[in-house]
């Protein structure tokens, strides 16, 4: 900004275009995410079975569903699956992302391995797991192994367990690529000063690698987190929120009522609890991030 | 769904949304002259009924229909939700019966009572059974097509030649079998039990053989309780009972009938028996490589349960297929549905492909070629099945409303799983169906 402000001219140029060019990205988000939003809670209010005419009926989908028993429900297996599949997850892409940032070169071919299943769409992760973990003709008892061939998807806990490793195996390796990144910003000459002072690597990872990825924690976890009320595809393949609704998310039974019950109200009202809660959640997360998210982590240094 | 999924990903990072863009659009009714219809994959169905579609293409040349297939459970969801957006195929396929009824009520389907007036030798050569779930209200509304399908009761007789026992002739011996077929490693009973549907076909039979056809009918007449009736609960603790004893396969919850893997535990001796559909006599002939041609595929219809109510030649299932007409396309797309419904359904090709693939289309007068076929004794059970049937039932899941249907099936799952009690059951279903 300082380097034009000692020609007025073109300045006040650029502040005439620069909000025009926003306007193709306004009108998009407008478009396909405000007014359907407005869309949504307007249909929260009514009654509709999706196919004949709407009927605007008050409170009553928002009473049916705040007083049947599948919300709390629902709340809690959508908590639950953010909550074990952050704290396997952040773990486990903090170490990745860490031992990848080093500078050997078969580091950067594992790299490229681990990035692998990113690169899958959910649906063919989840036709790929459920064949594998068919207790029939999966790998259990294609190689034999009677601890293999448990009934995985069919008891409510081992099903459970499946989704937030299957997502986890999905997520981590994105999750990885972040903190790679992060440690590779996190200057030399910590670990320079660090090691003059005898401190071993257990040491330096604990008192210099994470306070320094502090803020890319933040960023994975806010994504981690508000991205886990999103899933939808691979759970819905692998187990249609079943056995029973051992895993049936927020998300999962907001289809469930629209889609296959033709509730389109109480759907609705599903989809705005969904909104409500990843609003919460990202403004959370934010603030334990502090006020000084955005300022640079190099400072002093 | 589209919208709160983006909205959440803008929230999270300001990902963008192109992915949750890439999956809109769909084919709608469209313009020109050319009819749309959709219909479910998956073989041997499917090649049946493409046959028939493009014998009808290449006879009207300046009239086409383009048709698109869905899988089973995607397309319950897609057909309904086109319907919802006015984006319905001219040629609407279906089960009838409760779902039948949603459309009606929303306007969205053609009366078809004076064109089946007209065209009476059209509806003269169906089964009339047919008709029955076609009918709302006094007034036809779907061309009955394609088969009959009662459930039946599939068992292979090389693992019951195995450990020398006879087919099951009443509940008692179904229970007696379970032990003896566990001993052996054998899962007594195959079941596709993720897809829900798969597990109803038991209680639709238990509620008949235990209580009678009108049991059932009391329930889908919204009579108040109806599902706490004793003889409701004893159907509901007996399957409770069969499932406690390891009567399903393991892991049955897991197992979709989509990808046919129930039948496959059947021909592949892993499992004694199977309740399904008659469609699945199809399947095994074609993937059960020489499973039913060596004669190990065997088959009877339900049996009865000692001290019950229900007459033992009553069957459930469905009576036939379904072809509506959108009421939302455009005059000439009409004209070509209903040209392709009096010229291009069951025609002579289609239903000798139907008999093919072991079969029994819905047209009357088909039994010489149902004797001549080399399925011919499983065709002559089913056509015996069909038409002797007292009462031929609905299945519950297209007998029901589409809500009422969700709560069954979601319920039942719960029941077979044990973590609900009939009683629970009861109480959760007349929530539903009680007026």
């Amino acid at each position: 900004m300082s380097a034009v402000s000692h020609r007025p001219p073109p300045r006040r140029q650029q502040r005439d275009v620069l909000p025009w060019l926003v306007a193709p990205a306004l009108l998009i988000f407008v478009g396909f995410a405000v007014i359907p939003l407005f869309g949504v809670f307007a249909l929260s209010f009514t009654t509709w079975d999706g196919i004949g005419a709407i009927h605007p009926s008050g409170l009553t989908s928002w009473r049916a569903v705040l007083t049947h028993p599948g919300l709390p429900h629902a709340l809690w297996v959508t908590f639950l699956v953010m909550a074990v599949s952050w704290a396997f997850q952040t773990p486990a892409s903090i170490l990745i992302g860490v031992f990848l940032a080093g500078d050997q070169r078969y580091r950067a071919v594992l790299g490229v391995v681990y990035f692998v299943p990113l690169m899958l769409s959910s649906a063919a992760i989840a036709i790929a797991y459920k064949a594998l973990l068919n207790p029939n003709f999966g790998l259990g008892a294609g190689l034999g192994i009677d601890l293999l061939s448990q009934d995985w998807l069919g008891r409510p806990g081992l099903a459970f367990g499946v989704v937030v490793f299957v997502v986890s195996w999905q997520f981590v390796p994105f999750h990885s690529l972040i903190y790679q990144g992060g440690v590779q910003q996190i200057p030399k000459s910590l670990y320079e000063a660090a090691q003059l002072d005898g401190a071993g690597r257990v040491r330096q990872f604990f008192s210099i690698t994470l306070p320094q990825l502090k803020y890319t924690i933040i960023t994975s976890s806010t994504l981690m987190v508000v991205g886990s009320l999103t899933f939808f595809d691979l759970i819905f393949i692998l187990t249609e929120g079943g056995p029973g609704d051992a895993t049936r998310v927020l998300a999962l039974d907001m289809y469930k009522r629209g889609f296959q019950a033709s509730l389109m109200g109480p759907a609705s009202v599903i989809a705005v609890i969904l909104v409500l809660v990843g609003l919460a959640l990202a403004l959370l997360l934010r603030r334990l991030g502090g006020r000084d998210a955005g300022a640079s982590q190099l400072e002093g240094v | 769904m589209a919208l709160s999924r983006r909205t959440l990903l803008g929230l999270a990072a300001g990902v963008p949304a192109s992915a949750a863009l890439a999956a809109c659009g769909s084919s709608g009714p469209g313009s020109g002259k050319g009819a749309t219809y959709w219909y479910l994959n998956g073989q041997p169905q499917e090649g049946v009924r493409a046959g028939a579609v493009d014998a009808f293409n290449k006879a009207h040349s300046k009239t086409q229909i383009k048709d698109t297939t869905y899988q089973n459970d995607a397309y319950k969801t897609k057909i309904k939700t086109a319907i919802g957006a006015g984006k319905a195929p001219t040629i609407i396929w279906g089960w009838g019966g409760g779902t039948l009824r949603t459309y009606v009520a929303a306007g969205q389907v053609e009366d078809l009572t004076s064109w089946f007036d007209s065209h009476s030798d059209i509806k003269k050569r169906l089964f009339p059974s047919s008709f029955g779930a076609a009918t709302v209200d006094g007034k036809i509304y779907a061309m009955p097509c394609e088969t009959v399908q009662p459930i039946i009761l599939y068992y292979n007789r090389r693992v019951f030649e195995r450990i020398g026992a006879e087919p099951p002739k009443s509940w008692d011996d179904i229970m007696a079998l379970v032990p003896r077929f566990n001993a052996k490693g054998i899962a007594p009973f195959s079941l596709g039990g993720q897809s829900r549907w798969t597990n109803m076909m038991w209680l639709e039979f238990l509620f008949d053989r235990i209580g009678g056809a009108q049991l059932f009918q009391s329930i889908a007449e919204g009579e108040k309780n109806a599902w706490s009736q004793p003889d409701a609960i004893d159907a509901l603790t007996k399957v409770q009972d069969l499932a406690k004893a390891h009567g399903f396969v393991k892991g049955f919850s897991s197992i979709t009938a989509d990808s046919n893997a129930d039948q496959a535990l059947l021909y592949t001796d892993r499992a004694a028996m199977m309740l399904h559909g008659a469609w699945s006599y199809g399947i095994q002939k074609n993937d059960g490589k020489k499973f039913v041609s060596s004669g190990a595929l065997g088959y009877m219809t339900f049996p009865p349960v000692e001290g019950g109510k229900g007459d033992p030649s009553d069957t459930v299932g469905n009576p036939a297929q379904y072809l509506s007409i959108s009421s939302k396309a455009s005059a000439e797309q009409k004209k070509v549905a209903r040209d392709f419904f009096a010229t291009g359904v069951l025609q002579d090709e289609e239903v000798k492909k139907w008999i093919d693939n072991g079969s029994v289309p819905i047209r009357l007068g088909t039994e010489k070629l149902l004797a001549a076929s080399d399925s011919a004794d499983f065709l002559k059970f089913t056509y015996d099945i069909a038409s002797k049937a007292k009462v031929f039932g609905q299945s519950w899941d297209q007998a029901l409303s589409p809500t009422a249907a969700e709560t069954l099936l979601d319920n039942i799952v719960k029941l077979f799983q044990l973590s609900i009690s009939p009683k629970q059951f009861a109480d959760n279903l007349n929530a539903v169906t009680g007026k």
